[in-house]
């Protein structure tokens, strides 16, 4: 394949990564505001969005290499990023297909480790890195989210045992609406960059930039562009998920797990100990029931969600592997790799049509009760079909 | 093989602190918006009420803006 057109596919395989990325991660900011009522549905993935549009330009500290450490950059082609981008969208589909939280970051890592792995060698992996940057955050990110939600949670119940009901709703859900605009904020500047780098990784691979180059201006807008309109779109069954699976929130907690949530983001993104946005707020979220009073916990469904978390980085490791090695073997390959990615892409699409989950699913009636609703995922046992690709 | 349990237990405690102070100042400012609203009911003025308010309010505006300042430049 013409190096130009395979470099013009992965950009364009990188954007839509990003847009299954941000409708992926509108749950992890907006999921309680939304189960709350702090803010209308719509009105949330649009401030989701813009803040995230906003956050992708933000950022300052240029994304230099696209794996972290975790595979060897210098061998790393056009073909595996490829490979590893397919691996990384079609986990993200299925995830979303089920409603269940996973990490778009770990589905990204595990893409490229699978492709590189199959196409580089065993030793272009580095799985001491693996350990360091993936295992022990994704236990440790639920475990301090969730206890520093909790204990917020908790105290706030004992603080407004006496205050007045009406101004302890409007009070918090105003709370709410800013501790959920920091996280998307900050989601912002965290996932775009990762497409930026991939996209200027590529074209520095391609010859077109030189090395150590910044990400040109077109790549900045289009990658900002591509998370914040994923973001609209709203990914209504992970939201659903979070907001109402998980544990039915009320404005304290949700206040609590949000700002406990932007907190954790913050404090491990500053002091050199990445977390994933989506284990922070998945955790803080169980915390915030935990705390409360009369606590209230779905542990069928959180189980379920951590199952998808161990699950994610091999389940995108093997689809990444299958279509590095594709993708690598040739043009007639790659091509391949791109008519099942889009297949894949199509019929999950589908299915979801035939079980659609719209913003009106989330609202709030007026008198506070939940409207009737089926809380557990659609679909169970389908994960693995797709893996097949 | 190199967990820097350091740096994690750095991120857990700042965390904590930071997230748990927030939360309960900004209760405690409602608490003091509760205060008010009954005081007004009872035909006072409610100002404590509104002073605690205003400075539980103004703590986590600056917390918030500290963090915006995080993303933004950090």
């Amino acid at each position: 394949m013409e190096a130009s057109l395979l470099v013009v596919l992965v950009v364009t395989t990188a954007l839509i990564f990003d847009f299954t990325n941000g409708f992926h991660d509108t749950a992890n900011a907006m999921a309680s505001s939304i189960a709350t009522g702090a803010l209308k549905p719509r009105t949330a993935v649009t401030l989701s969005a813009v803040l995230n549009l906003v956050g992708a330009f933000l950022s300052v500290e240029v994304a230099k290499t696209i794996s972290g450490g975790l595979v060897d950059d210098a061998r790393i082609t056009p073909a595996v990023v490829f490979g590893g981008l397919v691996g990384a969208i079609v986990w993200n589909l299925v995830t979303w297909f089920v409603g269940l939280p996973s990490s778009s970051s770990h589905a990204l890592f595990g893409g490229l480790i699978g492709a590189t792995w199959v196409t580089a060698g065993t030793d272009a992996v580095h799985f001491a890195k693996v350990v360091d940057k993936i295992l022990v955050p994704a236990v440790a990110a639920p475990l301090i989210a969730g206890l520093v939600a909790a204990v917020g949670s908790f105290l706030t119940y004992r603080l407004i045992r006496r205050a007045r009901a009406d101004v302890v709703g409007r009070g918090f859900r105003a709370g709410q609406v800013v501790s959920a605009s920091l996280v998307s904020l900050a989601h912002g500047t965290n996932d775009a960059q990762k497409t930026m780098g991939i996209i200027t990784l590529t074209l520095i691979a391609a010859g077109s930039l030189p090395s150590h180059a910044a990400p040109p201006t077109w790549v900045v807008v289009s990658a900002a562009l591509a998370i914040a309109l994923g973001t609209y779109v709203g990914g209504w069954r992970i939201i659903r998920t979070l907001g109402k699976g998980l544990t039915s929130i009320e404005a304290p907690q949700g206040f609590a797990s949000d700002a406990s949530a932007a907190t954790v983001i913050l404090a491990s993104s500053h002091l050199g100990f990445p977390l994933s946005t989506t284990h922070v707020c998945s955790g803080s979220i169980v915390g915030g029931g935990v705390g409360r009073r009369a606590p209230d916990v779905n542990w069928g469904v959180a189980g379920r969600m951590v199952l998808a978390w161990l699950v994610t980085l091999p389940a995108a490791a093997v689809v990444g592997a299958v279509a590095g090695r594709l993708s690598a073997s040739g043009d007639v390959g790659t091509a391949l790799v791109a008519a099942m990615g889009v297949a894949v892409g199509a019929w999950i699409y589908r299915a979801s049509r035939r079980d659609p989950i719209r913003p009106d699913d989330m609202a709030r009636r007026d008198d506070g009760a939940q409207p009737a609703e089926r809380v557990e995922p659609p679909v169970e046992g389908r994960d693995s079909t797709p893996v097949a690709v | 093989m190199t967990v820097r349990w350091a740096a994690l237990a750095q991120v857990a405690l700042v965390g904590f602190g930071v997230a748990v102070s927030l939360v309960v100042l900004f209760t405690l400012g409602v608490l003091g918006l509760s205060a008010r609203a009954a005081a007004r009911e009872r035909g006072a003025g409610g100002g404590l009420g509104q002073v605690v308010a205003g400075l539980c309010f103004a703590g986590c505006a600056a917390v918030v803006l500290y963090g915006v300042h995080l993303i933004a430049f950090g």
